[in-house]
């Protein structure tokens, strides 16, 4: 609750701001940010000349001049895959979380670890390789457009022509890796885009903000990265130390108050609206009061998968395996060409334009560790749990992607299992359609225990949506809030002028109302009736 | 009889300027509140944020004109004759009965409306400016008033408070067409002149 000393200091704050912001909107089109030139042309470096037979060699050339730069890469999440958690203690990261798509990355190397910022690691009883050239330069740093992890190379290109996707007759050529490295730079769109767009196994799949439609996106879209609008790189946001990437969805910042980051001032970490927009960033001061109770993107962001990518809101694991009368797998599409059965994968729902769900949130993601056990009698089970309340002064009403489906868990020991779904060996999903095997052998190679019996639990899984941020005059109407059958309806905790009333005082309210009226209507025929009798 | 100048050209304004602003805030306040939906909450709001501010200015004024006029006293409650006028409404409007109040400059309403305006003017209205004032700066409310009091209480008692006013109205409006003829109360109301019984007051 803002007090009047914060107030007046928050509309010199908003003022200030509004005139830089109008600077940068009052135009049609906002101008987009230019960047300084870089001092360095990596095409006049003889290292980077190659040839290069795998990227690697790539890596070691890069490691000469940036000779720290491995060394910070190993130091991050993206590398280790690791995440301690300061406020739950647990142990989170890609390494020890189970999700609600694929399950675990665990024993299902070398598809899942092709996303790993490195390469060769195949597998993830191991930490990954040590060697400073298995750093990969190129996925973050590539401008060319022509590098790609093969997605079943534990996180190399492939090195000769290759078939992707499998059956397709389609054919991958080996990146020109001269080319590439002679071309490197700051990292944009489609390098993160790379594999966070493609999170889940495919495009859009996983978050419902982030998909290709963001490499270049309409201004309507996305008014932050639109080449249109200001033309931001992820990192221009996921502002980095020393390859450190800001923005964590295991502990999110779910209410900046240290407001606009100013050099000298704060830590310069700007994943957050407040970094450059600060605490108060509306013209009408009503709006400015809304920020203590609602993320920016509760209204900012009115829905999610905007961009034409669907993302899948729904998927059964437990039908996953039936087979057409030839033995063959079996794929089949809604109305809108959406996948919605595979024989590897399940049945599927997807979504388009969708309404988040809104919850209390105080930037704290709990999950259910693999090896947790939970309570099978009350499904569904919550995959990651959000922390917050209404009280809690740090909490905010945020917007979510609610990932719902079914998968494997233990029933003897009640918890979820790991899944072998990928594999070139005859124990996987992918290659056998036999669930049993599938468990069986991602317990041996996992080490985590399975009883050998299983069954299919309903699960459902938060994703915080942030991006896909619109032009102001898309963001929410006060009215979709602020009305009976509103998006917030069931938020609970907070009273909202329009949508809640005491059901009381209407019945009472309108009752004397009522009342009134009919006394009035009956004393004036009355009134009538006496003057014609007296007429007459 | 003759032609009196009864409300004057600021008490005219007063009146009428006041039930456009009293109608404009019922319409949007009860939307505000979720009764039905006709502009939209946003222009709800600031029609609704406007015309309490105009009407807390022209209350202002009114008070102001109250005071240095003595009009108040017009407002002090009386016994004297409340009954009579209760029996009339009642009973006399319809067995053909005079009304038994006689109006003067000096004591333009009955007992029966000078408790009604009364109540209007100390209950209805002060409940709906300080709640109104309190839901309107809520978000600037000290500490100490935040953990006593809570949005829902204050938007309750606001609510609570336009159910009155609208019945309040209602009552009123239906009540302006029992004189002599459908539009002799009103009449007066809009040129300031009526024909009463007193003579002409002299200074």
């Amino acid at each position: 609750m803002a007090t009047l000393s914060t107030v007046h200091r928050g509309r010199y704050l908003a003022a200030r701001f509004l005139a830089a912001l109008l600077m940068f909107a009052g135009t049609p089109g906002m101008a987009a940010i230019e960047r300084s030139p870089a001092t360095a042309d990596h095409s006049k470096f003889k290292s980077l000349q190659g040839p290069f037979e795998t990227a690697s060699q790539v890596t070691d050339a890069c490691l000469r001049c940036h000779t720290e730069a491995a060394d910070q890469i190993k130091a991050t999440t993206h590398w280790t895959w690791l995440y301690k958690h300061e406020e739950t203690g647990q142990t989170l990261g890609k390494n020890q979380v189970i999700n609600s798509f694929c399950g675990m990355a665990v024993t299902n190397e070398p598809r899942c670890t092709s996303c790993h910022v490195g390469y060769g690691w195949k597998d993830m009883r191991e930490p990954p390789p040590e060697a400073d050239s298995a750093v990969d330069c190129l996925v973050c740093h590539d401008t060319t457009g022509d590098y790609w992890k093969f997605p079943t190379l534990a996180g190399d290109p492939t090195y000769v022509p290759r078939e992707w996707p499998k059956g397709s007759g389609k054919i991958v050529q080996p990146p020109d890796l001269p080319d590439i490295a002679q071309n490197v730079g700051a990292t944009g769109r489609a390098n993160c885009g790379s594999c966070h767009f493609y999170g889940g196994g495919g495009d859009g799949v996983k978050h419902g903000d982030l998909d290709s439609s963001l490499v270049s996106p309409e201004r309507a879209l996305d008014v932050h990265m639109s080449p249109e609008g200001a033309n931001f790189s992820c990192s221009d946001c996921h502002s980095t130390w020393g390859h450190s990437v800001s923005g964590s969805r295991y502990q999110v910042n779910a209410k900046d108050t240290l407001g606009i980051d100013i050099p000298g001032h704060t830590d310069l970490s700007r994943a957050s609206c407040e970094s450059c927009h600060g605490a108060e960033p509306h013209e009408k001061e009503k709006l400015n009061h809304h920020v203590d109770k609602l993320a920016c993107q509760t209204c900012h962001v009115p829905a999610f998968a905007r961009g034409g990518v669907p993302t899948k809101m729904w998927w059964d694991w437990s039908t996953a395996g039936k087979l057409d009368e030839n033995s063959e797998p079996i794929a089949t599409y809604d109305e809108a060409g959406h996948v919605s059965y595979l024989s590897e994968k399940g049945d599927f729902r997807h979504g388009e334009n969708v309404v988040p769900y809104y919850a209390w949130f105080d930037g704290t993601v709990e999950y259910t560790m693999v090896d947790e056990k939970f309570d099978i009698d009350n499904p569904p089970l919550e995959i990651n749990r959000l922390d917050g309340a209404p009280n809690d002064p740090g909490s905010r009403i945020w917007p979510f992607k609610v990932m719902r489906g079914k998968q494997p868990f233990d029933t003897e020991y009640k918890t979820l299992l790991a899944t072998h779904v990928f594999g070139a060996d005859d124990s996987s999903l992918w290659s056998n359609y036999d669930w049993p095997k599938a468990l069986e052998y991602a317990s041996e190679m996992s080490g985590m225990p399975f009883s050998g019996n299983f069954d299919f639990v309903e699960t459902r899984m938060y994703w915080p949506i942030t991006h896909m941020v619109p032009p102001a005059d898309q963001a929410l109407r006060c009215g979709s809030c602020h009305a009976g059958e509103s998006r917030l309806a069931g938020i609970g905790g907070i009273y909202m002028p329009g949508h809640n009333a005491n059901p009381w005082l209407n019945r009472i309210g309108w009752l004397m109302v009522a009342l009134t009226l009919a006394g009035v209507v009956i004393h004036g025929l009355a009134r009538v009736v006496f003057r014609k009798r007296k007429q007459s | 009889m003759s032609r009196v100048l009864i409300f004057k050209r600021f008490e005219r304004f007063w009146h009428w300027f006041q039930a456009l602003l009293i109608f404009s805030l019922l319409i949007t306040g009860f939307e505000i509140h979720g009764s039905y939906s006709l502009l939209g909450f946003g222009d709800a709001t600031r029609l609704h944020t406007i015309a309490a501010w105009s009407l807390i200015v022209l209350w202002l004024f009114a008070i102001f004109w109250h005071i240095t006029t003595g009009e108040w006293r017009q407002y002090v409650p009386t016994r004297d004759g409340l009954f009579a006028v209760m029996h009339y409404y009642l009973i006399g409007t319809f067995t053909g009965a005079e009304h038994p109040y006689r109006k003067t400059t000096r004591a333009k309403h009955n007992p029966l409306q000078r408790l009604a305006y009364l109540f209007f003017k100390l209950a209805i209205s002060p409940i709906i400016w300080v709640s109104g004032l309190l839901y309107l700066f809520y978000n600037d409310w000290p500490a100490t008033l935040a953990g006593a009091l809570s949005l829902e209480t204050v938007a309750l008692v606001h609510t609570a408070a336009a159910f009155a006013m609208l019945v309040f109205i209602i009552a009123h409006v239906y009540m302006t067409t029992m004189g002599h003829t459908l539009t002799s109360h009103i009449k007066p109301m809009v040129t300031g002149y009526e024909d009463l019984d007193e003579p002409a007051s002299k200074p």
